[in-house]
């Protein structure tokens, strides 16, 4: 691809992952007291039960993509807000800016261009650590963009998502991402470019309903929570007893909305094949009658 | 429809229910309706009718939501029946099931026929269950797809009446596939080929209203509201005070005025005084003239194409660029 080859590459390092500081950690799944190094060392995949953590986007194309092929875009999207929305002293820019230091990233999604084993594609990572991974105008905006990119360059395109839902600060307008961000899709697929769809922990609400769910491939980390509506809702309104295991990734792929489910260790190989595989191809000539 | 078609015909209000705000309407109504002589039965309408112009106008978000939420609000198959000249009522998602939450037919609008698709929350208690207040299934969703992909077919326009509060929030739909039912039918409305017609009617309910909701042109009625989440979950979770769901209300931006002015909506539809519920003869004729104006001049318009409606949904957002 000389398209990478013309680029200076920048450097994918971030901040840690967020998990709480300290030499131990207690697993939220076995409850076993782990080293954190260990934890690291392992993905941030308890090395005791296999319970996958929650890891920024940045610690995560770290893990996924070939060293130094990342090349991040559209940063100069910056969040607006639109209703003036306020909660007590605190505007919503206030907290946006506070994710922007918190985080070190612009907004609750990270696009670039990469190769994951050698194979190029566009790539849109999510980070729930930036306010619950939200959507609001700059998710949509970016996430439109780097489709339109994949359909320019005749790249796939993978796509990890983690998001509590639309970016309730944005009202009306973070509703509206799901459709336009639905639309890049429908864009995506007229174009024949291949959308791998990876969903992480938690994906639910309005990014489950919209962009998450529409992939070629859908793939999920073992034990996300994905679903639609919150468990409290649901327990809530209807006062009934939530089985066990629900709304987590092993459960949406026996209900068969899942390819496969992928672990985090074995994600690159994974999606290099697949990426491989599904290449975009020129369309088959039709035999002239 | 067919089969339904003596539910709440010839409607009256379903139950007694009186905001706070409406009461002086309700006693002025009791007035004029008890009145002995003609000049006293004006003298009382004229009051009648300050009062109801008095009452919504000075509204707040919360008193809108209020409204939007009526028990006695005209609902879909209310308007379905005075728009409409004849409905046939389809069934079945093809897949499984049938959602009474999601109505979906074919109907006549002068001389057309057109795809009617649209919520229908009930009005007896019994008809409020079966059709689960409006919010439907993931088979509500996969019945409105498969009938808009028959419009497309037999190019007929679509026309999508949008009032629930929500999706349905429950084990059995999340197992069903609700998120994936919505995503794909936002993704189908964007590509259809054939005109769609939006009409917000009462409570356009996140995620579960969108998901019928996008079209070539949207009209939203006055007191309708159209929302994010609902403000009491806006207030919990922003707030961590559900007693703030009036504040949220407010923040969050939920009339036909604001809605607007963000380009979210076309047109607003205006009510008659003190809310749809007062006079749903007149709001249906409101209604009726603005499906006539979309399929007379917007439809045949040479020029007509799904791309205005990609392009549409592809602008919305606020955001700038730096540097
Ligand atoms: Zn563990």
């Amino acid at each position: 691809m000389p398209f990478f080859k013309r680029r200076r590459f920048v450097s994918i390092v971030g901040p840690k992952s967020r998990v709480p500081d300290g030499l131990w950690m207690k697993c939220p799944s076995c409850g076993q007291a782990v080293y954190r190094a260990e934890v690291e060392e392992n993905l941030w995949v308890c090395p005791s039960c296999g319970h996958h953590h929650r890891i920024t986007a940045r610690t995560r194309i770290q893990y996924l993509v070939d060293p130094e092929s990342f090349r991040e875009t559209h940063t100069n999207v910056d969040t607006l807000d639109p209703l003036e929305f306020t909660v007590g002293e605190v505007s919503y820019l206030d907290k946006v800016k506070k994710a922007k230091d918190k985080t070190g990233i612009t907004e609750a999604i990270i696009t670039g261009f990469a190769s994951v084993e050698d194979v190029p594609t566009v790539l849109a990572v999510m980070d729930f650590f930036f306010m619950g991974g939200s959507m609001g105008s700059v998710v949509g905006e970016k996430f439109c963009r780097a489709a339109d990119d994949a359909i320019r360059e005749r790249l796939p395109i993978v796509v990890f998502s983690t998001a509590g839902g639309a970016r309730m600060q944005e009202g009306i307008l973070g509703l509206m991402q799901m459709a336009k961000t639905s639309n890049a899709v429908r864009a995506l697929n007229e174009a024949g470019i291949p959308y791998i769809s990876v969903l992480t922990d938690p994906t639910t609400g309005g990014v489950c309903a919209s962009f998450a769910s529409l992939g070629d491939i859908m793939i999920a980390e073992p034990n996300a929570e994905i679903g639609f509506a919150g468990k409290r809702l649901i327990e809530g309104a209807l006062k009934v007893k939530i089985p066990e295991g629900f709304q987590t990734a092993e459960y949406q792929y026996q209900n068969g909305f899942l390819d496969q489910i992928v672990k985090r260790s074995d994600m690159r190989a994974f999606l290099g094949r697949l990426l491989r595989y599904l290449a975009p191809n020129r369309p088959v000539e039709q035999p002239v009658q | 429809m067919a089969e339904n078609s003596n539910e709440n015909s010839n409607r009256k209000p379903v139950s007694d229910f009186v905001l706070p705000f409406e009461r002086k309407i309700v006693e002025l109504e009791a007035l004029r309706d008890k009145a002995t002589s003609e000049e006293e039965r004006a003298t009382i309408g004229a009051e009648l009718e300050r009062e109801r112009t008095n009452v919504v106008a000075n509204l707040t978000p919360w008193q809108r939501m209020q409204l939007a939420r009526h028990p006695n609000r005209p609902r879909m198959m209310d308007y379905v029946r005075r728009v409409l000249d004849d409905v046939i009522e389809l069934h079945g998602d093809r897949l499984g099931g049938d959602d009474p939450a999601m109505i979906t037919g074919i109907g006549r609008f002068r001389g057309r026929t057109v795809a009617v698709v649209g919520q229908q929350k009930g009005d007896t208690t019994d008809e409020r269950i079966r059709r689960n207040f409006g919010m439907p299934h993931p088979e509500g969703y996969r019945k409105a797809l498969r009938v808009f992909e028959m419009a497309e077919r037999l190019h007929m326009p679509i026309v999508s009446f949008v009032d629930t509060p929500a999706a349905d929030p429950s084990v059995e739909s999340e197992a069903h596939g609700q998120a994936g039912a919505i995503a794909r039918n936002l993704w189908a409305m964007l590509r259809l080929k054939t005109p769609i017609f939006v009409a917000i009617l009462g409570e356009g309910g996140s995620g579960g209203a969108l998901a019928i909701a996008l079209g070539d042109w949207v009209a939203m009625f006055e007191y309708a509201i159209y929302v994010v989440c609902p403000p009491e979950r806006c207030a919990e979770i922003l707030w961590r005070d559900i007693d703030k769901k009036e504040m949220a209300a407010s923040a969050l931006k939920i009339t036909a005025a604001d809605l607007l002015s963000l380009g979210v909506i076309d047109r607003i539809l205006p009510e008659p005084g003190g809310g749809a519920h007062r006079d749903p003869e007149q709001s249906a004729q409101v209604l009726t003239e603005e499906l006539d104006r979309f399929l007379g001049d917007y439809c045949s318009k040479d020029n007509w194409d799904p791309a205005q409606r990609q392009q549409r949904f592809r602008r919305l957002g606020h955001w700038r660029e730096t540097g």
